[in-house]
C-alpha cells in the first residue's frame, strides 16, 4: 500500500529535470514570439518608410493633399501649441525666480529662461503635444479608411497610398514641427517674461537683451530643427500604424491609442539622442 | 456548348490562350497562415464577356478579384491582364495596368470625408489633369446620370442609403473608362428590387463600353441575368465553369446542391 502510495507521488511529482524540460517551451515560447514580434513590427516599420521614401521621391507630387495635410498639422495645433508653451513659460518663470533667488542668482532670470523654453521644454513640449493631438489624428483617420477598404479604394483607382497618404502628412509633419515649436517657445517667453513684470518690473525689451546676451546660432538652432526627426517619428509611426490597422472599431481604437503612446516614446527616447548629439556636433 | 470534357481540360491545364484574353488567371493560389483560400484556379476573360463567379462564403472569391486588382499578391501561378503577367510588378507600374481596371468594393469603399460627386472626380483628378475643372464636372455628373445619381451630388456618402453608395461606387468604378470590370458582391445586402436595378444598370453598361466583367456574386438570379458565363468554386477550387445551363445540366453533387439552395 505504501509502495502504491510512493509510486502514485512519483507520478504526480516528476523529478525536477524533467519538469523544468516540461516547462521550457511554455517559457521559451512566450520570449521567442516577443523577440520575433519585436523584430517583425521593425522590419514592416523599415519596409513601409522604404515606400515612402520611394513614393515621395518619384512623381506626381500629391502638392494640394501636402498643403490640405500643412494646414492640418501646422495650423489646427497652433491654438493648442502656444497655449502650451505660454503655460510653461509661466511655470519655468516662477520656479526660474524662486531658485535663482535662493541662490542670489537674479540676475540670470532672463538667460536661464531663454535657455530652459528654447533648449529644453520648447522642443519636447512640442513634440509631446504634436504625438497626442496630430499622432492620434492620423492613426485614427487611417486606420478608419483601410478598415473600411478606402485605402484599397485609392490603389484600386491606380493612385499610391504610400505617396498620397503618407508621404503627405510624413512630411507636414517634419515642416510643421519646428515651426511649431518657434510658436511654443514665443508664447513661452512672452508668458514667462509676463509672469517676471507682474512680480518685478521688467522691460521686454531688457529681457530680451539679457536673455539672448552671448547666445549663438549654435545654442538654439539645431534644438529647434531637431524637432523635425520628431515629426518623422510621429508622422512615420501613425501612417505606419495606421495602414496596418485590422479589426474594425476595435482596431481603429488601438491604431490611434498606439500611435500617441509609441510615438510620444520615441520622441521621448530621440530627445535624449539629439541632445548628446548636438552637444558633440554643435559644441 | 461547353461540354465537362471542356472544363476537365481547363481545369487540369495552364490557359494556352493567356496572351489573348483580356483577364486570364492560371493556376492561381493563395493561402492565409495554414488556411488554403485558392488551390489553383484557373479562368479567362474576354472582352464584351461577363464572368460570375459563385460559390459559399470564404470560398476565396473576393480574394480573386483581390488578386487580379493587385491588392494581394498570390503564393503561386500568374495573373495576365491583356497579357502582360501582373504578378510581382512594382505598385506604380501596376497603377498603369490598374488605370484599365474599374472596381467596385462589395461595401462601395467611398471617401467618408468626400461628397458623392467628389468621390467620382478622385480618380480624374488624379489621372486626367489634362481636363478642365467645367469638363471634370460635366463628366462626373454624366457618370452620376449614367447610374441614377445625378440628384445627390453634394450628398455625403453617410447620407445615402447602401444601394444609393453602390452606384456611386459604379460610377467611380467607370470615371476612367475601363476595359476591366470587377464587381464584389453588387447585389449583396440590397433589397430585391435595388438588387433588380443594379443587374439593369450593369446589363446596360455591358451593352454600351463592351468591357470585360468579373462579378463575384452569391446571387444566383444575379449572376444568371448578368453573366455570360458562370464559375463555381468551392474550397478554393473551380467544380464547374459554363453557361447557366451547363450548371443545370451538371451531375455533380455540390452543383446540384447549390441550385437547389439558391
Amino acid at each position: 500500500m505504501s509502495g502504491g502510495a510512493a509510486n502514485s507521488v512519483k507520478a504526480i511529482h516528476p523529478p525536477i529535470l524533467e519538469r523544468r524540460t516540461e516547462l521550457m517551451p511554455s517559457v521559451a515560447d512566450p520570449v521567442t514570439t516577443l523577440v520575433n514580434g519585436f523584430f517583425e513590427w521593425f522590419g514592416s516599420l523599415s519596409i513601409f518608410f522604404w515606400k515612402v521614401i520611394r513614393a515621395a521621391a518619384t512623381p506626381p507630387y500629391e502638392w494640394r493633399e501636402l498643403i490640405r495635410q500643412l494646414d492640418e498639422v501646422g495650423s489646427k495645433s497652433f491654438p493648442l501649441i502656444a497655449l502650451a508653451g505660454a503655460a510653461i513659460g509661466v511655470v519655468i518663470s516662477m520656479e526660474a525666480r524662486y531658485s535663482l533667488t535662493r541662490f542670489g542668482a537674479k540676475s540670470m532670470f532672463p538667460a536661464t529662461l531663454v535657455y530652459s523654453v528654447i533648449q529644453v521644454m520648447g522642443p519636447i513640449i512640442t513634440g509631446l503635444i504634436v504625438s497626442g493631438r496630430v499622432g492620434a489624428g492620423i492613426g485614427a483617420e487611417l486606420a478608419s479608411m483601410k478598415v473600411s477598404e478606402q485605402i484599397d479604394a485609392i490603389e484600386a483607382s491606380a493612385i499610391n497610398p504610400y505617396r498620397l497618404l503618407a508621404a503627405t502628412r510624413i512630411l507636414a509633419c517634419v515642416l510643421m514641427l519646428p515651426l511649431l515649436t518657434i510658436a511654443a517657445d514665443a508664447a513661452g517667453l512672452l508668458t514667462g517674461w509676463f509672469a517676471q513684470s507682474l512680480v518685478e518690473p521688467l522691460s521686454f525689451h531688457q529681457f530680451i537683451e539679457s536673455g539672448f546676451q552671448g547666445a549663438t546660432f549654435n545654442a538654439f538652432l539645431p534644438q529647434t530643427f531637431k524637432t523635425a526627426i520628431y515629426g518623422l517619428i510621429i508622422g512615420t509611426i501613425a501612417c505606419f500604424l495606421g495602414m496596418r490597422t485590422r479589426g474594425g472599431a476595435e482596431g481603429v481604437g488601438r491604431a490611434a491609442t498606439n500611435s500617441v503612446v509609441i510615438a510620444s516614446l520615441f520622441v521621448i527616447l530621440a530627445d535624449v539622442v539629439l541632445v548628446k548629439f548636438i552637444l558633440v556636433v554643435f559644441p | 456548348m461547353i461540354t465537362a470534357d471542356d472544363i476537365a481540360t481547363a481545369r487540369s491545364e495552364p490557359v494556352l490562350d493567356s496572351r489573348a484574353s483580356v483577364v486570364a488567371v492560371n493556376n492561381l493560389q493563395k493561402a492565409f497562415g495554414t488556411h488554403r483560400v485558392l488551390n489553383g484556379i484557373t479562368l479567362s476573360v474576354n472582352r464584351g464577356e461577363t464572368l460570375a463567379v459563385l460559390g459559399r462564403s470564404g470560398t476565396g472569391k473576393s480574394v480573386l478579384l483581390r488578386l487580379i486588382i493587385g491588392l494581394e499578391k498570390p503564393d503561386a501561378g500568374s495573373i495576365f491582364i491583356h497579357g502582360q503577367n501582373i504578378v510581382g510588378l512594382a505598385l506604380d507600374r501596376m497603377g498603369e495596368i490598374r488605370k484599365k481596371m474599374g472596381f467596385l468594393f462589395q461595401h462601395a469603399a467611398l471617401y467618408d470625408s468626400l461628397t458623392v460627386a467628389e468621390n467620382v472626380a478622385f480618380p480624374l483628378v488624379h489621372h486626367r489633369k489634362n481636363i478642365s475643372k467645367t469638363e471634370r464636372a460635366d463628366r462626373v455628373k454624366q457618370l452620376l446620370t449614367e447610374v441614377g445619381m445625378e440628384g445627390n451630388l453634394d450628398k455625403m456618402p453617410s447620407d445615402i442609403s447602401g444601394g444609393m453608395q453602390k452606384r456611386v461606387g459604379l460610377a467611380r468604378a467607370l470615371a476612367l473608362e475601363p476595359e476591366i470590370l470587377l464587381l464584389d458582391e453588387p447585389t449583396a445586402g440590397l433589397d430585391p428590387i435595388s438588387s433588380g436595378e443594379i443587374d439593369e444598370l450593369i446589363l446596360k453598361l455591358q451593352r454600351e463600353r463592351h468591357m470585360a466583367s468579373i462579378v463575384v456574386t452569391h446571387d444566383l438570379h444575379s449572376a444568371k441575368t448578368i453573366a455570360n458565363c458562370l464559375a463555381l468554386l468551392d474550397q478554393g477550387n473551380v467544380v464547374i465553369e459554363g453557361a447557366f445551363e451547363d450548371l443545370q445540366n451538371s451531375d455533380i453533387k455540390f452543383v446540384k446542391d447549390f441550385l437547389k439552395q439558391s
